[in-house]
């Protein structure tokens, strides 16, 4: 028997969630205060997952980058190539909240949008 | 001469949810002032998400949920003036200027402190050395590369283990910086231990507790700065000193409440939290003046700033239209063991609303302990924690049915 201690990033609660496995078989989860506690701890155990925010740069817009963020959870281990990826990316101006950015990232399934308004530059 | 019921002073969080809840609550010519060309107030250059899981049951960014506050704003009959600058403030009186309309002097029946807090600079924690270009706050690092676009430096040494400042370290190292490490000078982190995991933990970047910078090195920018643990006094200790080679030092090492126009006022202020004194309306200590967010004290989660700016919002709305009846005696708040400080600071009205929420922060990290209210020795509530830390604000929620009997004073404490 093993044990782990998973902090839960779900939210600022914070909870130390504690997992309990043999040879890869999860025995027990406890110490969480919600039920995605327990979904942060399995997911830790088998397959850590993130939502990425980043910038992308822009074409003819207020300011040269919009933040954006990924629709759903990805893979940690893909978080660095994510990055390399959307560093190729160059958006328009204006952009609305939400508006597509990247389709199916590293066929992920996951889609990155973007997180704010933002306006032509006028000038 | 310009008359307006509420008079919002700040368009982030605080300034947006207040201005809101005044319009709902019945004050009919609400101005929201802000001094930057754009609302959202800090909020803009917060990209990454864990904003509005308490009001919106959702994971929003920073943009993503100012937006939300920003649509709902369009959607009534606030005047927003961007651009606008408050200069001088007293009772019920404000004179702002803009490029568009020059000065206004503007007649409020009710005004909302929403300026926010500012950044601890390096000038206000003393560190010796040269003065060189690559030296800043977490803050304005983050608005460089999130609206900027423009990356402060690629060898990054971080003092503080603020929240603003381990949000950073992740961004640098997304951005392809190397971060050496974030050295914080306190035995305990500063920030949400959720920030110290997914930001610090996940990038294997090192935090270094009980160490501090005592030199920095470099004259035209940055080249090395010396570090070194501190003993129990806080006092760097000699042999434990070593350079680091970096091109970048970020100081994430605490923010201010931003008061110079409650001062200008008059305002009754807190020396412990930073920000004006405010009863469970979030009136200060003067009529018509309200409080609300990081000006009161500062905050760990957007969440609770909105949930302030909304309570001051109704407070105004009911100054206003004379609803608010004050107590016969007020009642006093106070923090007992190991609680630093608790906001409000006084009970002042009957039936301001159904429940008073207490924000308290502790004094230092203590495990298995009882939140108590005392009304003198008899106990009104009770509530047990697993753990209580500084960083990390506590709540306390009570029906205000509880309060009915209670004196004059009113103390909140961790007992073991």
């Amino acid at each position: 028997m093993k044990k782990h201690r998973f902090v839960c990033i779900d939210c600022p609660l914070s909870c130390e969630v504690a997992l309990t496995e043999e040879d890869g078989k999860i025995l027990e989860i406890k110490n969480n205060r919600c039920k995605k506690g327990e979904e942060y701890a399995i997911a830790e155990f088998t397959n850590p997952v993130r939502i990425l925010t980043t910038t992308v740069r822009v074409e003819g817009g207020i300011l040269p980058v919009v933040p954006v963020r990924s629709k759903g959870h990805i893979p940690k281990k893909l978080i660095r190539e994510c990055m390399r990826e959307l560093a190729k990316v160059e958006a328009n101006a204006p952009i609305k909240c939400g508006d597509m950015i990247y389709e199916n990232i590293l066929n992920t399934g996951i889609y990155i949008v973007s997180s704010r308004d933002l306006q032509e530059d006028e000038a | 001469m310009i008359d307006v019921d509420v008079a919002v002073i700040g368009g982030g969080p605080a300034g947006l949810a207040a201005a809101l809840s005044a319009y709902r609550n019945g004050a009919k010519n609400v101005w929201l002032l802000e001094r930057n060309p754009e609302l959202g107030g800090i909020l803009p250059q917060c990209i990454h998400d864990g904003f509005g899981n308490f009001i919106f049951k959702e994971m929003l960014t920073g943009p993503e949920y100012a937006q939300r506050y920003i649509d709902e704003v369009k959607k009534t009959g606030i005047t927003v003036k961007l651009n606008t600058m408050v200069l001088e403030m007293g009772p019920e009186r404000l004179i702002a200027v803009n490029p568009k309309d020059g000065l206004l002097d503007i007649k409020a029946k009710a005004i909302i402190l929403a300026m926010g807090c500012r950044e601890r600079t390096r000038p206000q924690i003393l560190i010796p050395g040269y003065r060189p270009a690559g030296i800043y706050t977490a803050g304005v690092a983050q608005r460089y590369i999130n609206m900027e676009g423009v990356m402060p430096g690629k060898k990054v040494v971080i003092l503080g283990s603020g929240d603003v400042g381990l949000i950073m370290a992740r961004r640098f190292t997304l951005e392809g910086a190397k971060v050496e490490g974030v050295y914080e000078i306190m035995s305990n982190p500063g920030g949400l231990t959720r920030n110290i995991v997914q930001c610090l933990n996940d990038y294997d970047i090192p935090l270094h507790l009980s160490h501090t910078i005592v030199n920095i090195k470099g004259k035209k920018r940055v080249e090395e700065v010396t570090v070194a643990q501190v003993d129990s006094q806080m006092t760097p200790i000699k042999s434990t000193k070593r350079d680091i080679s970096c091109d970048t030092l970020l100081l994430s090492v605490g923010l201010i409440p931003e008061n110079e126009l409650s001062k200008m006022a008059d305002v009754a202020m807190d020396p412990i939290t930073g920000g004006p004194v405010v009863d469970e309306a979030m009136e200060t200590s003067v009529s018509g003046i309200f409080a609300c967010g990081n000006v009161a004290h500062v905050h760990d989660l957007v969440d609770d700033v909105s949930k302030a700016g909304e309570t001051a919002g109704k407070g105004a709305a009911e100054h206003i239209s004379d609803k608010i009846k004050k107590r016969k005696v007020p009642v006093i708040v106070k923090g007992g063991r190991n609680i630093r400080y608790v906001v409000p600071q006084i009970i002042r009205n009957e039936d301001f609303d159904k429940r008073i929420t207490f924000y308290l922060r502790v004094n230092d990290v203590e495990e298995d302990v009882k939140l108590v209210l005392l009304s003198g020795e008899k106990l009104l509530y009770k509530r047990k924690e697993n753990v209580v830390k500084p960083p990390e604000m506590v709540r306390l929620t009570l029906l205000s049915k509880f309060l009915e009997n209670v004196g004059n004073e009113l103390t909140i404490e961790a007992q073991k």
